[in-house]
């Protein structure tokens, strides 16, 4: 009680936190980051709008890759498994994480989906977000790099329409270029709106469908790959305190 | 709980790039809090505005601009605007 004027009232006390909303989102990003160390595989967040070309993206990625890499995906999809069937059908090891109405991938979801995953010797594994331009940029998965498909459908003004996710890419990959002839689109107009939200800018221009570019965005991939580790036989190398089901 | 001890202000920083918009937050709070210890309890809301800056000259860079620094050509880091943090909670306390 107060004990300033003895009125009676509740004493107010101010606590002082000063923690992350999203901390418990952060703390299991980061097991899943350790569970991908520990794979020794790079883990990829790749996000952009419904429609943008992120599977047609990675089908022409396991085209070129062919046997020199083990690719592994797992599709973020409210109610399908078109995804994960496209990417299966290509060569990619994959799944799906059904998100029934939610506009984006957690850190928990991936978790979950990395228990179940059917493979752990991948090279590369790729988180296909949710289609969506907001969301999924606030949730850390864990990944290594997010990366942003912008089809030149969606306009030149979108990153700077959408800066929160465009501040949180490590590179653009701007698709479908091949439809350029037939559009009034403006690389450089792209280009100049990617610079003025996205600090590091760096934008690769890709067709899944001629091709073009795919040898280039397949380098940068190689580039971010970890150094060998040996492999433990389940992946396991870090510390579990928590059951998996 | 301890004594049915009621909390009366939540502070929170919300950055302008936290992806976090506002208006929502305080429609979800007023919705969520009901019949909780929070019941009644103001939401104060602290907005950030982005901000860049060089990271070895420290010079800031506009929003809106080039994220790259005039003077040194580095890329500019952000240094506020994207945090969504609970900083503090002014709840009774607990009768003793």
């Amino acid at each position: 009680m107060c004990e300033t004027c003895g009125c009676g009232d509740p004493e107010i006390v101010p606590i002082e936190v000063q923690e992350r909303i999203l901390s418990d989102n952060d703390a299991q990003a980061g097991h899943n980051r350790s569970h991908f160390d520990g794979l020794g595989l790079l883990a990829i967040n790749l996000m952009g709008s419904p429609g943008a070309g992120k599977t047609a993206v990675l089908e022409a990625t396991a085209k070129l890759a062919g046997e020199r890499l083990k690719l592994g995906a797992v599709s973020g999809d409210l109610a399908t498994d078109r995804d994960a069937d496209r990417l299966n059908a290509s060569g990619i090891v994959s799944a799906t994480i059904t998100t029934g109405s939610a506009c984006h991938l957690d850190a928990r979801l991936v978790h979950h989906a990395l228990h179940h995953f059917p493979s752990s010797d991948r090279d590369i594994f790729f988180i296909e977000n949710v289609g969506n331009l907001i969301c999924p940029a606030i949730y850390d998965l864990g990944q290594a790099a997010n990366v942003v498909a912008l089809s030149v459908t969606e306009g030149e003004d979108k990153p700077l329409k959408y800066p929160v996710m465009f501040q949180k890419a490590d590179l653009v990959l701007l698709t479908k270029i091949d439809l350029i002839p037939h559009l009034d689109f403006d690389v450089a107009a792209v280009e100049d709106a990617v610079a003025r939200v996205m600090p590091e800018a760096n934008m690769l221009k890709v067709s899944a469908k001629t091709g073009e570019g795919i040898d280039t965005w397949l380098r940068w991939l190689e580039e971010r790959r970890p150094a060998t580790v040996e492999r433990p036989s389940d992946g396991h190398q870090h510390e579990h305190d928590h059951e998996h089901d | 709980m301890h004594g049915g001890s009621r909390v009366h202000r939540l502070h929170v920083k919300i950055g302008e790039l936290s992806g976090v918009e506002v208006d929502l937050l305080k429609t979800a709070f007023d919705t969520f809090r009901e019949r909780t210890i929070c019941e009644g309890a103001e939401l104060a809301i602290d907005t950030v505005a982005p901000a860049w800056a060089c990271p070895s000259c420290e010079r800031t860079v506009a929003r809106g601009a080039i994220l790259r620094c005039d003077a040194c050509g580095r890329p500019a880091r952000m240094i506020q605007g994207d945090e969504i943090i609970l900083q503090r909670i002014e709840m009774e306390a607990p009768n003793v």
